[in-house]
């Protein structure tokens, strides 16, 4: 690697009264880059963060900060920030007082003080809220004054745990826009927990897939999208149908009643692998054009989409289509070979 | 909302055993009996004024802001211990903070006595040291002992269920935005425990001005504080009238105290216990 990461993770492992929470995690933060932390919860994406924030120590394992081992290093003396989920703004100090929290202990000059104060509000779209309680503040506004708080301090790493969750779709929206527009401008990188693969996919330089406190992939957007590395992260990241198949030989595989052709190869004669076909990438085709047929079992507008539940060899499978098919009728289903993904079977089910 | 009978009982009990005596009070401080019958007066106030009375009261109030004092300086780091999750875990001390206060408050100040005592248990191990003995019963310091001890739980629980109750996240952004621990506890966890502190100190400086018991068993027979002198007043000497007026004096002194702690809890709006 040319550029040494800005925090890396290092066979990290950590328990709480026995169940592990994390276990072994390797995991590499580049500088500048939004990385986000997604998965279910009880993942292990929240004390990953709390491990870099420095507010849990890890069982075993290293914690590396610009290449230095900080592992044992207490919070305050860290140079990350941290936005907490539920604000945790001080309730008995105003909003410039919140923000100045850690300019204060730094014992800058008031005149400073005042300066950062005044434009880290600007930044974050609340100018001339300095003499607010917190308390009268609505939750997108409390919100903003936490992030405030972090980047008055000019962190090299921001680190962001689930902060839009308790927002509603609207504001949750717009404040991704927002924070995605701070991250670039101020270019400092942030490591971002979510459990909404929506938020996730919008905002992300790179994706951390997480479950039962493993990594299940690391990479771009597109790359986790397109590219997932096995069902779990398939039917998390957007909706799949996950199929039992078997591998015939490279480039052919039998599921559903029928041999299919594929782009994957590298698997074993015979192998038992999960077929994943997104919901979007199966055609709807007048009977007998498609390899399949079957009855619509049901139908439910989403908006963009209709989503519709058909039936076909035993299976259920969703498809999304602008077109809508009535409920009853048969109809055919189209699967392109680049459309069918491969998987090798989980160990543990 | 509409079974407010329910409150009656209540009521009732409370007109009998509160309303009813502080009317009562105030009839005996104001007034006197004399031959053409009952007249108001002033004269029970007055004498409370004398100076002999003064310095009783002033006593009284110096005592127990000394015992407030303590039992904060006590009871604050025990209510952040107790509040603190890895020490809480085992409940050993917290049932040894505890456990004392299921034993009869008499018992408890008679044990201090024999403690204290000719012949007790400090005296023997002073002796055994071959120290010269020291007199510590019948002092102020064993009177202030012997109210730290009994009222140091009511400065703890108020300000451990503040303590408890607070938001563990907001002592980590503090900690997060580069506050070492001194800082966090001067600047986050004081300023936010106020409301328990205040409760806290109501709660002891109370009972400790009023206490006649532990003043009477740990300070003597000589040793007079306002309480003594009130419980003095109606049983020994039966002069109803100067004791009303000692204590509607006290409730007064009281009372103000009160109103000047409710209104700086008030600045800071918290989960006192009361």
């Amino acid at each position: 690697m040319v550029e040494e990461p800005i925090i890396r993770l290092v066979n990290v492992s950590k328990n709480y009264d026995g169940t592990e929470a994390l276990k072994d995690i390797n995991l590499c933060i580049r500088k500048n880059e939004f990385l986000t932390l997604l998965g279910p919860s009880g993942c292990g994406k929240t004390t990953t963060l709390r491990i870099i924030a420095g507010f849990e120590r890890p069982d075993s394992g290293a914690v590396f900060f610009e290449g230095k081992d900080i592992t044992n290093l207490p919070p305050y003396k860290r140079k990350v920030n941290t936005v907490f989920q539920r604000y945790a703004l001080f309730p008995h100090m105003n909003v410039a007082e919140n923000i100045a929290f850690g300019l204060k202990i730094k014992k800058l000059d008031k005149k400073t003080i005042e300066r950062k104060v005044a434009e880290v509000l600007e930044l974050v779209n609340l100018k001339g809220f300095e003499k607010r309680s917190v308390d009268s503040l609505s939750g997108g506004q409390q919100q903003r004054v936490a992030i405030a708080r972090a980047l008055v301090n000019e962190p090299e790493v921001l680190l962001l745990d689930e902060p839009l969750g308790a927002l509603d779709l609207k504001l949750r929206k717009s404040m991704q826009i927002e924070l995605k527009r701070i991250q670039k401008m101020l270019g400092i990188t942030f490591v971002y927990v979510t459990h909404d693969q929506e938020e996730a996919l919008t905002m992300s330089d790179t994706i951390v897939v997480m479950k039962d406190g493993t990594i299940q992939q690391i990479g771009t957007p597109e790359m986790i999208y397109n590219e997932p590395k096995n069902a779990f992260v398939a039917d998390f990241i957007g909706e799949s149908n996950i199929i039992p198949g078997r591998m015939l030989k490279d480039n052919l595989v039998y599921f559903a009643g029928h041999e299919f052709e594929c782009v994957d190869s590298g698997f074993e004669r015979n192998e038992e692998v999960d077929v994943v076909i997104r919901p979007e990438d199966i055609k709807l085709v007048p009977v007998g054009e498609g390899m399949l047929q079957g009855e619509v079992e049901s139908v439910t507008f989403k908006g963009v989409h209709y989503e519709m539940i058909v039936r076909s060899e035993g299976i259920n499978w969703m498809i999304h289509s602008t077109l809508m098919e009535p409920v009853g009728s048969r109809i055919g289903l189209r699967i392109l070979p680049h459309d069918i993904h491969i998987m090798k079977k989980a160990a543990v089910k | 909302m509409k079974k407010t009978w329910y409150a009656y009982p209540y009521l009732v009990w409370m007109t009998i055993f509160i309303v009813v005596p502080l009317f009562l009070l105030l009839f005996y401080t104001f007034t006197a009996t004399t031959e053409e019958g009952i007249r108001f007066t002033l004269q029970h106030i007055k004498r409370v004024c004398e100076p002999i009375y003064l310095m009783v009261l002033l006593r009284s109030i110096l005592l127990a802001l000394i015992c407030t004092v303590v039992c904060l300086l006590i009871g604050y780091p025990v209510a952040l211990i107790l509040a603190n999750k890895e020490y809480s875990q085992n409940k050993v001390l917290a049932l040894l903070f505890v456990i004392p206060m299921w034993i009869n408050f008499l018992v408890r100040t008679y044990a201090w006595m024999s403690l204290l005592g000719k012949n007790g248990l400090i005296d023997m191990v002073m002796d055994f040291l071959r120290l010269p003995p020291v007199q510590l019963l019948y002092t102020d310091h064993a009177v202030v002992l012997g109210m730290v001890y009994n009222f140091l739980p009511f400065m703890v629980l108020p300000i451990y269920s503040v303590l408890a109750k607070m938001d563990k996240s907001i002592i980590e952004a503090a900690e997060d935005l580069g506050a070492d621990y001194i800082t966090v506890l001067k600047r986050i966890i004081i300023p936010l425990s106020l409301p328990g502190v205040i409760s806290g100190i109501t709660m002891v400086f109370m009972p400790a001005v009023t206490t006649f018991i532990i003043s009477r068993l740990l300070g003597g027979g000589q040793y007079i504080l306002i309480g003594n002198l009130i419980e003095q007043q109606f049983i020994v000497v039966g002069d109803w009238n100067f004791g009303s007026a000692i204590s509607f004096v006290l409730t007064v002194i009281i009372l103000i105290s009160m109103g000047i702690m409710r209104k700086y809890d008030r600045e800071y709006e918290g989960g006192a216990i009361w």
